[in-house]
C-alpha cells in the first residue's frame, strides 16, 4: 500500500470525483503523551495517523465517508463510496452553492514537522525531578502532559483550498497529601511544552496544600465565590454549546424568545461581560475557516472554506450574536456566524487573582475548578456539577483554610448576570472540557449568590 | 454465530504482528503485544422529517505496547506495511526510554495462559448490511408519526452503529481475532408553548445494545415509544412541580442502570482506587481496606462484573491484554467483595489473575482498566413493579435516564429522569415535573429495601463512558431490575435556579 502526502491525497481524491460537487478534508496528526500517578509514570504513547473525509453532493444529496490511512490504492473506492451513498437519499435541507475558491495557499504542499516524543525533551527530566522532590516532601503527584501537532487540508470542486496547522499542548498536575485528604490542581496550555516551569507549578501546588492544613466545614447555601479561570471556562463551554441560532429560533434553548426568534439584543448578563471568538487570538489560534464533514445546527458541509473571523458573541452584557450556518442565516434573515474553536471572556485590565483575594472582605469561596458538569434543565440552562481539588475560604483579604467540596446547581447565564468583579483575562485550560475545547482565555470572576446545593464528602 | 467480516480477515495483521513483535524482542523488550483494529461506524440523524446527516467512518490502525527496562512504551500507526510495523515497535521502545526518568516502579504483569481463537458477538442483522435508504425511511417515519400529532414541535432521531474487528498477539503466543457489533438509537421530542416560550423535551427510554439492526426496529425499541411520547410530554409540561423533600423511590431499570454505572461501576475500578485516575476521572471511596468489610448497600444488593453477558456492550471473549472473559462478584449481600482489574494491577495488589478489564477505544490509544458489564442482580422470586409500588405510601416512580452527575470520589450524586410519577397509597398517579434525586452512594444503596424479580430486569448501558488521558470512550452495559429505595432526598430543580 502506497502512502501519499496528505495534500496529494486530497487533490487526487478530488480529481477522482464524478459528483456535482465534492469536498475533501485531509488531516495528519502526531500525538505524544505521558501520564503519572503517585510520583511515577503509568501510561504513555506516541500516535501518528492521517485521515480523509470525502463529501460528495449529487442533485443536492450528500454522501460522506471518512477513513484513516488513505493510500493510492484505496482512494478511488472511498470516492465511489461517498457517491454511492447519495443514491436514494432526500436532498439535504442545508444545500447551498459551494463557496468559490481563490487558489491554494503558499504552504499547501509543505511538509509538516512534528516533534513527537521529542516534545518532552526538557519536560520529562523536570517532571522526574519534581517526582523526587515530592517524595521527599510527602506529596503525591498525579497528572498528564501531551503535545499534539495536527494539520488539515481542505479542497473543494469549486476551487477552494485551505490549510491550517495547529500546535497544541498541555500539562495538568494534581498534588495530594498521602491520605488524599488535601488536594490541589493546576493546568496550563502550551504550544511547545518547552515553556512549562515545573518547579513553579509545584511550588504553587505546595502552597495550596498548605492552605488545606486548616480544614473548614461549611454547609450548603448561596455563597459569594471567586471562580478561578478554569472553573469559569468550563461553565462557558456549556453556554457556547447552547448558542445555535437555529435551535434558539426554534424555541428550544435558553436564548429563545417567547413567540419566536432569539434573544440577541437583550441585556442578559452583567454590563462588564464581553465574550468573543477570534481564530487569530495570540496563543490560542484555531482553524480560520469552516472544515466539517457533516452538517448540524453548528455547521454545514456546504459552508466548507467559509472564512472564520472575530465574532463578538456578547457585548457589554448584551447578547450580540449566535452561531448560524449560511443556510439558517438565509432562512432566518440573519448573518452567517460560523462556529469558532476558541472563546475569550475579555477583561484586559482586571486585577490578578491575588489582588482579588486581597480585596475580599468575605466570606467568599475561592473555587479552583469544577467537575462533572451536566445540564439539568434546558429552559434556564441550569447546570449541576462539583467543586474539586481546592475550595478555600477567603475572608479579611486572605485565605483562611480549605473548605469541603460542594455540588452546585447554577446556570452560566445567571453566573454571568451576577458578576461582581472580573479579574485579568489569562490563557486557560478548562479542567473538564479541555479534551475538546481547550482554546480559551478567561479571567477569574467574583460572582454573587452561587448556589452550592449540597455538600460532597469527596476529597 | 455470525460470520466474521471477510474484509477484516483480508487485512495483513499477522504479517504486521510478526514484524512488530520480532523488532520489539530484538530491541530488548521483555513484554510486547500487538493490537490491530478496524472499526466501522455510521451515524444517521433525521431532524424534523429532514435528513441531517449520514456519516460513514472507518478506522484502521495498530498499536505496539512494550515493557522495556521495566517501563511501558506505546506507539501506534496506520501504515499497513511490515517495515512501518517494525518502526512502530521501535518507536514504542524509544517512548519507553525517553520517559524512563519518570518511572520508579518496574512494570510486572499477572500471568495469563496464552489463548488462540476467533469469536464473534451475538447479533442477527449486521447494521452495515441494511441499505441506508431503509434506515433513513425508518427514522423519517418515526419523525412523522410524532410530528403529525401536533403535540411536539421538533423530533431528533439518531442511530449510531459500530462494527469492530480486533486482532491481538503477544510475545507469549496469543493469537486472537474478535468481532463485535453494537447499535444505539434514540429520539428526543421537544414541545414548545409559543405563547409563553416554555419548552421541554422527552427522550425515548430504549438503550444501546450489543445487537444488530434488529434492536432498532424491535418492539421494545425507541420506535415503539413514538406513539406514546407526544402525549406523555404534553402531560409532563402540564404536571405539578414537585414539593422537595424525602420520598420513597421506585426506580425503573431504564434509570437505575445509570445510577449503577456511576455509583458502583466507577467506584469499583481498581485503577481509580490506586490513584491512576486521580487527575482526571477521580478516585474512589471504596478503598482496598474496605474490601470484604464495607457495607456498600443493603443485604438484597448483589452486583456482578462480567465480560460475558450476551448482548452486553462490554462483552468480549478476550480483553485487550489477551485475558479470557470472566464473571465475578463485586458486591455480595451488600458487602464490597471485588474490583475490576487489569494485568498490572492484579499483579501489584496480589489478586493473582486479571479479571479481564483492559480496553482501548481505538488503535491509537493504550489499553487501560475499563468497566465490564456491571449489573445488579434481581430477586429470586418474581417481584413486579406493581408489587414495589404497592409497598409505597408516598413516593415517586422514576423512568428513563436524563441528567447525571457524581463527584470524583463517587459519593455525592444527582440524577434526573425522563418521567417521574407520583405514588400515593401504593397507587401510581400522574406525572411530576422539576424532579431530581440527590444522594450519597452508600446511604442510597443501604436504603434499597427490595429489588424486583427477573421479569423487571433490563440490560441498559452506554456507548460513551469516558475515562483516561488522552480521553477514551468505552461501551458498557448494566443490567438492573426495578428497585425500591426508602426516603431519598428529592430536589425541585426549578427552585434550584437562583434568579
Amino acid at each position: 500500500m502506497t502512502s501519499l502526502p496528505v495534500h496529494e491525497v486530497v487533490e487526487r481524491a478530488l480529481a477522482l470525483s464524478r459528483a456535482d460537487d465534492c469536498i475533501v478534508i485531509g488531516s495528519e496528526s502526531t500525538r505524544a503523551n505521558v501520564r503519572w500517578a503517585n510520583n511515577t509514570s503509568t501510561t504513555n504513547g506516541l500516535s501518528t495517523g492521517n485521515h480523509l473525509s470525502v463529501v460528495s453532493v449529487i442533485g443536492g444529496r450528500v454522501g460522506s465517508v471518512a477513513i484513516t490511512n488513505p493510500t493510492a490504492e484505496n482512494l478511488a473506492s472511498i470516492v465511489r463510496r461517498s457517491e454511492e451513498a447519495c443514491e436514494g437519499r432526500p436532498e439535504a435541507e442545508d444545500a447551498m452553492p459551494l463557496l468559490p475558491g481563490d487558489g491554494a495557499p503558499a504552504d499547501w504542499d509543505e511538509a509538516v514537522e512534528a516533534p513527537g516524543i521529542g516534545a518532552f525533551a526538557t519536560l520529562a527530566p523536570a517532571l522526574g525531578e519534581a517526582f523526587r522532590r515530592a517524595g521527599g516532601d510527602d506529596v503525591r503527584l498525579f497528572g498528564y502532559a501531551e503535545h499534539v501537532t495536527s494539520t488539515s487540508w481542505l479542497a473543494t470542486s469549486a476551487g477552494m483550498r485551505r490549510r491550517h496547522t495547529h500546535l497544541d499542548g498541555r500539562i495538568e498536575v494534581n498534588a495530594k497529601s498521602p491520605d488524599y485528604t488535601r488536594s490541589a490542581w493546576v493546568g496550563q496550555t502550551s504550544e511547545t511544552l518547552a515553556d512549562i516551569d515545573v518547579p513553579a507549578l509545584y511550588a504553587g501546588l505546595v502552597e495550596r496544600l498548605g492552605w488545606a492544613a486548616t480544614p473548614v466545614e461549611l454547609a450548603a447555601g448561596h455563597y459569594e465565590v471567586l471562580l478561578e479561570p478554569s472553573a469559569v471556562a468550563d461553565m462557558l463551554y456549556y453556554l457556547y454549546a447552547s448558542s445555535s441560532a437555529r435551535e434558539a429560533d426554534e424555541g428550544r434553548t435558553v436564548f429563545s424568545r417567547p413567540g419566536g426568534g432569539n434573544r440577541t439584543g437583550e441585556q442578559l448578563f452583567a454590563p462588564s461581560v464581553n465574550l468573543y471568538s477570534d481564530p487569530a487570538e495570540p496563543g490560542i489560534e484555531v482553524t480560520p475557516f469552516v472544515a466539517t464533514s457533516s452538517s448540524s445546527s453548528f455547521g454545514s458541509v456546504f459552508d466548507n472554506g467559509l472564512a472564520v473571523g472575530r465574532t463578538q458573541w456578547v457585548r457589554d452584557g448584551t447578547l450580540a450574536a449566535l452561531v448560524s450556518t449560511r443556510h439558517w442565516a438565509a432562512t432566518s434573515g440573519a448573518e452567517p456566524r460560523p462556529y469558532v474553536g476558541n472563546l475569550i471572556l475579555d477583561s484586559p485590565t482586571g486585577p490578578d487573582l491575588a489582588a482579588m483575594i486581597a480585596a475580599t472582605t468575605g466570606p467568599a469561596l475561592l473555587v479552583t475548578c469544577f467537575w462533572y458538569i451536566r445540564e439539568v434543565e434546558q429552559q434556564s440552562l441550569l447546570l449541576t456539577g462539583l467543586t474539586r481539588d481546592g475550595v478555600y475560604l477567603v475572608e479579611d483579604g486572605e485565605v483562611k483554610g480549605a473548605v469541603n467540596n460542594f455540588r452546585f446547581n447554577m446556570s452560566p447565564v445567571d453566573m454571568l448576570a451576577q458578576v461582581l468583579e472580573m479579574g485579568a483575562t489569562v490563557p486557560t485550560l478548562p479542567r473538564e472540557f479541555g479534551d475538546w475545547f481547550r482554546n480559551t482565555k478567561v479571567p477569574p470572576l467574583r460572582v454573587g449568590r452561587f448556589n452550592m446545593s449540597s455538600v460532597s464528602k469527596a476529597t | 454465530m455470525p460470520d466474521i467480516d471477510q474484509e477484516f480477515l483480508d487485512l495483513p495483521f499477522r504479517r504486521l504482528a510478526d514484524a512488530a513483535l520480532t523488532k520489539a524482542r530484538d530491541l530488548g523488550a521483555t513484554y510486547a503485544d500487538f493490537r490491530f483494529e478496524r472499526r466501522r461506524g455510521q451515524n444517521v440523524k433525521v431532524r424534523d422529517r429532514a435528513l441531517e446527516r449520514v456519516g460513514d467512518s472507518e478506522t484502521v490502525g495498530y498499536a505496539v505496547r512494550v515493557v522495556h527496562g521495566g517501563a511501558w512504551g506505546f506507539a501506534s500507526a496506520v501504515e499497513l506495511t511490515p517495515d512501518a510495523a517494525a518502526a512502530t515497535a521501535a518507536a514504542a521502545v524509544t517512548v519507553a526510554t525517553t520517559l524512563a526518568p519518570l518511572n520508579s516502579e518496574p512494570v510486572e504483569l499477572a500471568p495469563e495462559p496464552t489463548h488462540q481463537g476467533t469469536w464473534v458477538s451475538s447479533y442477527d442483522i449486521d447494521p452495515f448490511s441494511v441499505p441506508d435508504t431503509d434506515k433513513v425511511a425508518f427514522l423519517t417515519s418515526v419523525n412523522e408519526r410524532m410530528l403529525r400529532t401536533g403535540k411536539v414541535a421538533h423530533v431528533d432521531f439518531s442511530v449510531r452503529q459500530v462494527l469492530e474487528g480486533k486482532f491481538f498477539a503477544d510475545l507469549d503466543g496469543s493469537d486472537l481475532v474478535q468481532q463485535r457489533v453494537r447499535v444505539d438509537g434514540d429520539f428526543t421530542a421537544t414541545r414548545v408553548d409559543d405563547a409563553t416560550g416554555a419548552f421541554d423535551t422527552m427522550r425515548s427510554c430504549a438503550l444501546p445494545s450489543g445487537r444488530g439492526w434488529e434492536h432498532i426496529t424491535a418492539t421494545r425499541s425507541c420506535a415503539a415509544e413514538a406513539d406514546d411520547v407526544p402525549d406523555l410530554l404534553e402531560q409532563k409540561m402540564a404536571s405539578p412541580s414537585v414539593e422537595p423533600g424525602r420520598y420513597d423511590l421506585v426506580i425503573h431499570p431504564t434509570n437505575l442502570w445509570l445510577t449503577i454505572h456511576e455509583s458502583i461501576g466507577h467506584a469499583t475500578e481498581l485503577d481509580r482506587v490506586l490513584g491512576y485516575e486521580a487527575n482526571y476521572a477521580g478516585t474512589s471511596f471504596a478503598t482496598l481496606d474496605n474490601l470484604g468489610r464495607l457495607q456498600y448497600g443493603s443485604p438484597v444488593m448483589h452486583v456482578t462484573g462480567d465480560r460475558s453477558t450476551e448482548h452486553g456492550l462490554s462483552t468480549v471473549a478476550w480483553d485487550d491484554e489477551g485475558v479470557a472473559a470472566q464473571q465475578w462478584d463485586l458486591i455480595r449481600d451488600g458487602v464490597l467483595v471485588g474490583y475490576q482489574l487489569n494485568r498490572q494491577m492484579a499483579q501489584k495488589q496480589g489478586f493473582g489473575r486479571s479479571n479481564g478489564c483492559a480496553y482501548a477505544d481505538s488503535p491509537a490509544t493504550v489499553p487501560i482498566q475499563r468497566m465490564p458489564n456491571v449489573s445488579l442482580q434481581p430477586a429470586a422470586t418474581d417481584i413486579t413493579v406493581d408489587d414495589l409500588i404497592g409497598g409505597v405510601d408516598r413516593g415517586i416512580y422514576v423512568v428513563g435516564d436524563k441528567s447525571w452527575s457524581i463527584d470524583m470520589q463517587r459519593y455525592n450524586f444527582q440524577f434526573t429522569a425522563q418521567r417521574f410519577y407520583e405514588i400515593k397509597g401504593g397507587k401510581l398517579g400522574g406525572q411530576l415535573k422539576d424532579v431530581a434525586y440527590q444522594g450519597t452512594t452508600t446511604e442510597f444503596w443501604n436504603s434499597m429495601e427490595a429489588v424486583g424479580g427477573p421479569s423487571t430486569w433490563l440490560l441498559g448501558g452506554s456507548f460513551n463512558c469516558g475515562k483516561g488521558q488522552p480521553g477514551q470512550t468505552a461501551p458498557v452495559s448494566h443490567g438492573a431490575p426495578a428497585a425500591l429505595f426508602r426516603q431519598v432526598n428529592v430536589l425541585n430543580t426549578a427552585a434550584e435556579v437562583s434568579l
